[in-house]
Formats: structure tokens, C-alpha cells, sequence
């Protein structure tokens, strides 16, 4: 974590749930659970985990620890496990847009999608760009989920988001804002956004953009290509995103400064990203599950449902993130988890808001990057966890003693269909409705305390 | 003329009929065009049905001829403009649409300034929907007076015929539904139009693209100009309007590089000397008033095989639980059920 107050998770017995859910044993012992690879220090294969008081106390291979006499011992007899995951990209509608979702219902998702920490994006109402919000949004989250996932907001980066204006980012970083976007909308003006870089910069934090060219971008509700062609929906040229991509490649060298590019979704951005890997610059990038599983082509029925910002690109883009993942050039997975009643979605594409939740769907969308042989297991941890950590200096588990004791057990052959019923969101906007998926997070202990 | 068992709830796009069912809404609208030369131009067929117009966008020309061809048929038709309708208010579409519904039409029809609205309808409503324009993607009926408008012309032989569209292809629904007709009937499609005005992935419609108007007119058997929105200008999409009216007005001594007999159409309204020159608007050549009757006789044949459609409601929402396959119904390919009537049908 950077410099700078943050609200503390409690590590103890659960205040709101002495007993129980959370249990009233302090220790606890897992014995035989299979801990992915990819977790620096720590090898793969079975091991039992023993953790006190919401911290790791020790990891090692299965039968080399002596179970504490007065722990809770959970057999997971091979099952996967995982430390709790990062997401560094949510929509959580708090404050202002709660029928939406809220702190506590996005959490309850997130701890069920695997997550144990999350970022969210300053577009609430009011805006998150003054230190009463974040620590509005800190301190619900504190309360609602004491043990966690932990909440780091993010705070805007101009006033508004209007882009006119730098967002008193001291003020923000102080509240507890661990990076600065203006995600939603692009910033159309390149001195903004530069001055924003290098001001974030003096409170330790880095900026996220979301790449957007506004002027190619006017009036648009999908991806420019065929598609929108032929059932005349007016489109976004992938242009739009890559020249934003191209500028804050070009300002990280100009400025020697960092520089996170949110949900990367075309061909021309990932051709960028390869330009700054091999100038070996401070440039980081994401990209969400939809934009390597879904193409423009669910559109051709005009459903709503298929809309969000950044747009389903075509099939050759899709191919192209699919193998900026594989090849390290995208190094940070994240759901850009946006809620939206039915409503709202249930209208016309002019009047439909961009879209999806994903933090109940992530973790077995992207795991079938490893079912398809394009990813390890160790890469897909990497960049749901230690990736985006190192990235936004965000404390994660790593099974070393004293980390926070957030893991979960997830079953890869599990399968289940996103319906209502499975789903802790206060929305159901997914293009994967109705979907049968494989993956499933079967227990999640965060801080200790099981959680689901 | 109804022993056809039609198959489609409603008329979204061309796209999605085959060539046998659009010859036969044609050979329909033959005969009612023998009705509406009479002096009593009204039929009973539709008695006791409702039809609403619901246009959510401006438009006088297809509103009245849609209301025209109810009336020949005998049905009630509602008219419910934009202003002072509840949209106005801020009701979803979707909600306008449940309302209507709750009116127990038997047809909406729909005009909507977003593509994909009148789809939206279809999927969320028992009731026929008539796509009447929905943004930029597909004006059916309008292609279809366009289609029947030409065979006329071409006395039935349309196969090897060359049709030169000119003008603002990208936002026009138009251009969409007739492309996407032509083909099925063997009319090759050429287009031409200043390059901003070209929607994207055009190169794999089925129509030839053009750079030079002499070359794109050279025998071509028909000419359609597109009407221009003047918006466009001001979107940064053109210069201005006088360059357009230069590069892009057909005029009369265009028709000289065409068949001799071509003829040239327009959907209406006409910006004469932007579009189409005016002495060729008014001249022989032009088929624009043809258009307009053959609006009428063309829109009764969709109200009357739509309003007759002896399926059930229920039996097509059983059939069409998912809605968004529907649309992408190969050409409508197999949609009548039993294929062998549908050429027969309308004769």
C-alpha cells in the first residue's frame, strides 16, 4: 500500500459475526489443499496452510506442519487453492446508484467471484473526487464486510470526471484513493491528462485510463466494422482507443512515469502495448473476460445486452487480446464489473447504458483460457493477483506468514448456470445469462473468517 | 389469394424473406393496385381489425400511405404521433409498447429513429409489427414499392438488371433493404456516394462499390438517388452543400451513359438540384409518383397477409422462445411452410 491513511481491516473474530458463520476458533488449518502455482515463493502441488487470527502464520507442503491443537481443520483433499483475488476494475454504484448495486451487495458478489479485494471507479453519484466520498464509500465497506473483500476506491482523476479540471488528488490519496481514472469517459485533452500523470504522480499513485478518442466516438452503441455496416448501428472505429493507447505510451517515455491502460479490447491497442513492451516502459494493461470470449456479432440481433464501453470488437480483435494474454503484453486480467437494472437494459440500444457485471463470472471465463491451453495456471493467477497488485501496490496474500489469511477454493469442473438464483448482484446485466459455465468458487475464508 | 400459410409475425427486413415470398406480396399488390384504380377503392377484407401507426419519427408520406392502405382494407388505424404521445414524457419504449399492446391491435406499425426498434417491438409483442424505418437499418415496405415499381418497369424480367444506387448509403435504410432484395432476384446492386458517406464492411455487401459516376452509370437500368439529410453537412461528413449538388446530382444528361430506358427513383421527399436534378424529376424518366401508388398497393399486401395470418399467437411464441435468432433466419430461407404454394399463391 502506498503512503497514506486507509481504513484498517479488523483481524479477530468478525464484530458483526462473533459466532457462527465466521466461527469462533481464531486458528485454522488446511490440510491438503492443491495451492496453484504462480505465487512468488511458494511452489505448487498439496500443502496445508495454517493461519491465526485473520494472518498466515505458515505454508508448506502437506504432513511438514503440525496442526495447532485448537484449530478449525478443513480437509480439501486436492481441491485448488487460491489466494483471495484482486480486481482492479468494479462499478459498485455507491454512493448514488444503489438500486444498481451497493457497497454490500457488490462485495457479496465479489467474495463469491473469488475476490478479496477490489477497486472501485470514481462514477458514483456524487463523483468520487473529494475525500468525503471515498471515505464515505472506505468506511460502508469497513462496516458491511469487516473481514472483507476490502474496498479500495479510485479516485477521478479531473472534477466531474468533465475532464477540465485536475480532482484534488492530495485530498484523495490522503482519504485513501489508490490510483486515479476518469474511467467512463476518455479524456480528450492531452495536457489534462499529462498534468494528471505527473500529479498523481507526487502522492504515489498512478492513472487509468480508459482509452477513448471522444470525437470518433460520438453518437456510438457498438464497434465500427461490419457488423454495424450492415444493420446500420452507428460504430466506434477501434481507432478511438488505440489512438488514446498510442498518447499515454508516448507520455509514460515522455514523462518516465507509469501508466495503466483499463480493458484494452482491439488489435490496434495490443500492436501499441508490443511498441512499449519492447522500449521496456512503465505501461501496464488489462483487458475483462468479454473481451476475449465475445465478438461484434451479438449485436446483429440488436441486443442491449451485448452493449458495453469498449464495445465487443470484431473476431480478429478478439483473437488479437487473446494472444496479447498469452503473451504477457496484456499482464492484468479485470471485470469492469458495471451494473444496470433490467430496466434500464430493456430498451432500445440508443437508450440501453454500456455494461456487464462480472464479478460472479470472471474466474470461470477466464479459467477457460487455461482449459484452451492459452494460458498456465500460474499466468491466470499471476494476473488476477500478484499482477494487478504490484501494479497499484495493493496488499495481497501471498502464504507467507503475516500476509492476510484470504484464500479460496475454487472447483474447476463445477458447473453452473448464471441465472438469478447463483448471483449475489443486485443486477443480472450479463451477455453470459442463462450461460452454463465451469468454475466455481466453493469456499472463500477472507481474513480468517469464512465468508462463503 | 390467401391460401399461403405465412410464417413471419412480422416485417422486420427483406433480408429475412425469400424470393417467393416477396413475388408473392408483389403479385398481391398487383391486385389491389387494380383496386385502388377504381372508383370505389375499398375492400372489406380487414374489417373489425386494428392497425396503430405509431411513429416515433417525422415522416408524412409512409404515415399517410400506410393509413391509406388500412383504410382500403376496411381496418381501424390509429394514428399516434410523437408529440403529445407519452414518449415525450420520458415512457420506455418499451412500456409504449405494452400499452399499445393492452389496445389489442392486430398490427403496429412502427417508424423509430434507432435501428433495431421496430425488432425491439417484435420480440416483446404477440401483435404483428410493420417495421415502417428504424434508423439507419431497414425500410421494407419502402423497398418493396421499389421492387414493384421496377419489375412493372421491367415487365417481370428483373435477372441480369443493373441498378445504380447513388448518394448517403450509410445512413439510409433504404439502400439497406433494397441491397439486400436485389439479390435474391438476380439484380446486380451497384452503389455510389462520396466515401464518408459508405458504411463500413460495404465491400462485402453483394454490390458493387463506385468511385466514378460514369463508370457506376454506364448501362445501368435503373438510377435511385437517396435523399440527403442536410445534417450531415454540419456532422463534418461533407463539405457543403453545393459540392455535394456538383459531384453527386443526377441529372438528365447522366442518363445518357444508362440503358436507354432507364428510369430513376427516389424514396422521397426530394431535394431537387441536391439529389436529382429537377427537369429529371419531372421528366418521363422518373418513376417517383410511380413510387408513391405503388406505396399503397404494396402496404395493403403487407396489412392484409400480416392481419390474415391464420396462425396463432401463442404457436409462434412457442416456436420463438429466443427471439434474437430469428432474425438472423437465413434469407428467410424455409420460412413458408410448405414452399411449393408460395408461387402459386398470388397468382
Amino acid at each position: 500500500m502506498h503512503s497514506g491513511t486507509h481504513v484498517e481491516y479488523p483481524s479477530g473474530p468478525c464484530p458483526e459475526r462473533p459466532a457462527g458463520a465466521c466461527g469462533e476458533r481464531k486458528a485454522l488449518f488446511l490440510e491438503r489443499a492443491r495451492l496453484c502455482p504462480g505465487i512468488p515463493g511458494v511452489g505448487g502441488g498439496e500443502h496445508d496452510v495454517s493461519a491465526l487470527d485473520g494472518k498466515i502464520v505458515a505454508c508448506a507442503p502437506a504432513g511438514e506442519l503440525e496442526p495447532p491443537p485448537d484449530a478449525e481443520r478443513v480437509p480439501c483433499a486436492g481441491k485448488r487453492l487460491f489466494p483471495s483475488f484482486l480486481d482492479v476494475h468494479t462499478h459498485l454504484r455507491d454512493p448514488g446508484h444503489e438500486y444498481k448495486e451497493d457497497i454490500g451487495s457488490g462485495l457479496e458478489a465479489a467474495a463469491h467471484g473469488g475476490f478479496g479485494s477490489v477497486m472501485a471507479m470514481a462514477n458514483t453519484d456524487p463523483v468520487n473526487d473529494r475525500a468525503a466520498v471515498t471515505a464515505y464509500m472506505t468506511e460502508k465497506a469497513a462496516r458491511l464486510h469487516p473481514r472483507g473483500p476490502r474496498l479500495y476506491p479510485v479516485g477521478a482523476l479531473t472534477v466531474g470526471l468533465a475532464g477540465k479540471e485536475l480532482a484534488p488528488m492530495g485530498e484523495l490519496a490522503a482519504a485513501g484513493c489508490v490510483a486515479f481514472s476518469n474511467d467512463g469517459k476518455g479524456v480528450a485533452d492531452t495536457e489534462i491528462f499529462r498534468r494528471g500523470m505527473e500529479y498523481a504522480a507526487q502522492w504515489g499513485r498512478i492513472v487509468i485510463d480508459h482509452c477513448e478518442d471522444p470525437s470518433p466516438a460520438r453518437g456510438a452503441l457498438m464497434n465500427e466494422g461490419a457488423v454495424s455496416g450492415r444493420a446500420g448501428i452507428p460504430g466506434v472505429p477501434t481507432v478511438a482507443e488505440a489512438l488514446h493507447v498510442a498518447r499515454d505510451i508516448l507520455l509514460s517515455e515522455y514523462l518516465d512515469l507509469p501508466v495503466h491502460l483499463a480493458h484494452i479490447s482491439c488489435r490496434q491497442s495490443v500492436e501499441l502495448l508490443r511498441f512499449a513492451a519492447e522500449r521496456g516502459l512503465k505501461v501496464s494493461a488489462e483487458t475483462c473476460p468479454h473481451y476475449l470470449l465475445l465478438d461484434d456479432s451479438l449485436l446483429e440481433g440488436f441486443s442491449a445486452a451485448a452493449k458495453v464501453n469498449p464495445p465487443l470488437r470484431s473476431r480478429e480483435d478478439v483473437r488479437a487480446v487473446r494472444e496479447a494474454v498469452r503473451d504477457g503484453l496484456i499482464g492484468v486480467f479485470a471485470t469492469d464489473h458495471a451494473p444496470h437494472a433490467g430496466h434500464e437494459k430493456d430498451q432500445p440500444l440508443d437508450q440501453a447504458p454500456c455494461g456487464f457485471i462480472g464479478l460472479e463470472t470472471a474466474l470461470p471465463l477466464t479459467y477457460a483460457l487455461v482449459r484452451d491451453g492459452l494460458l498456465n495456471e500460474a499466468a491466470f493467477t499471476r494476473m488476477w493477483h500478484s499482477a494487478p497488485a504490484a501494479v497499484f501496490g495493493i496488499p495481497v496474500n501471498n502464504f507467507a506468514p503475516g500476509d492476510p489469511a484470504d484464500f479460496f477454493l475454487f472447483d474447476p469442473d463445477e458447473e453452473w448456470t448464471v441465472c438469478r438464483a447463483a448471483l449475489h448482484s443486485k443486477s443480472l446485466n450479463t451477455p453470459f445469462l442463462g450461460r452454463r459455465l465451469r468454475g466455481r468458487v466453493t469456499a472463500h475464508w477472507l481474513g480468517g473468517c469464512r465468508i462463503v | 389469394m390467401s391460401d399461403i400459410r405465412w410464417r413471419h409475425k412480422d416485417l422486420l427486413d427483406t433480408a429475412e424473406l425469400s424470393a417467393s415470398e416477396i413475388t408473392h406480396l408483389l403479385d398481391m399488390a398487383e391486385r389491389f393496385d387494380e383496386i385502388n384504380a377504381r372508383p370505389v377503392k375499398k375492400v372489406p377484407t380487414l374489417r373489425g381489425k386494428g392497425i396503430v401507426l405509431f411513429f416515433a419519427e417525422p415522416s408524412t408520406r409512409t404515415r399517410t400511405s400506410f393509413d391509406v392502405a388500412g383504410k382500403r382494407l376496411s381496418a381501424d388505424t390509429y394514428a399516434l404521433a410523437t408529440s403529445g404521445s407519452s414518449i415525450t414524457k420520458g415512457e420506455s419504449l418499451r412500456d409504449t409498447a405494452l400499452t399499445l399492446q393492452a389496445m389489442a391491435p392486430n398490427i403496429i406499425v412502427i417508424r423509430h429513429s434507432v435501428s433495431g426498434a421496430a425488432a425491439f417491438l417484435a420480440e416483446r409483442l404477440s401483435c404483428s409489427v410493420v417495421n415502417a424505418g428504424d434508423g439507419r437499418h431497414a425500410h421494407p415496405t419502402q423497398a418493396l414499392l421499389d421492387a414493384f415499381t421496377l419489375r412493372r418497369h421491367w415487365k417481370g424480367d428483373m435477372r441480369g438488371k443493373r441498378l445504380l444506387i447513388v448518394g448517403d448509403i450509410a445512413h439510409s435504410r433504404v439502400a439497406r433493404s433494397n441491397v439486400f432484395l436485389w439479390q435474391k432476384f438476380g439484380v446486380s446492386v451497384r452503389v455510389f456516394g462520396p466515401r464518408t458517406l459508405l458504411p463500413p464492411g460495404i465491400r462485402d455487401w453483394p454490390v458493387e462499390v463506385h468511385e466514378d459516376l460514369d463508370e457506376a452509370l454506364d448501362g445501368v437500368d435503373a438510377v435511385m438517388a437517396l435523399r440527403l439529410q442536410l445534417e450531415r453537412q454540419q456532422a463534418g461528413l461533407l463539405p457543403d452543400l453545393a459540392e455535394y449538388a456538383r459531384r453527386f446530382c443526377i441529372g438528365m444528361h447522366h442518363l445518357e451513359k444508362a440503358a436507354p430506358d432507364a428510369v430513376v427513383l427516389h424514396p422521397g421527399p426530394i431535394n431537387r438540384g441536391l439529389e436529382i436534378a429537377s427537369d429529371l424529376a419531372d421528366s418521363g424518366r422518373s418513376r417517383i409518383l410511380d413510387q408513391v401508388a405503388a406505396g399503397v398497393a404494396v402496404r395493403m399486401a403487407v396489412l392484409f397477409t400480416l392481419g390474415m395470418r391464420d396462425e396463432s399467437v401463442h404457436e409462434y411464441l412457442a416456436d420463438h422462445k429466443d427471439g434474437i435468432e430469428r432474425k438472423r433466419q437465413a434469407d428467410g430461407a424455409g420460412a413458408v411452410s410448405e414452399p411449393g404454394q408460395a408461387t402459386t399463391a398470388g397468382a
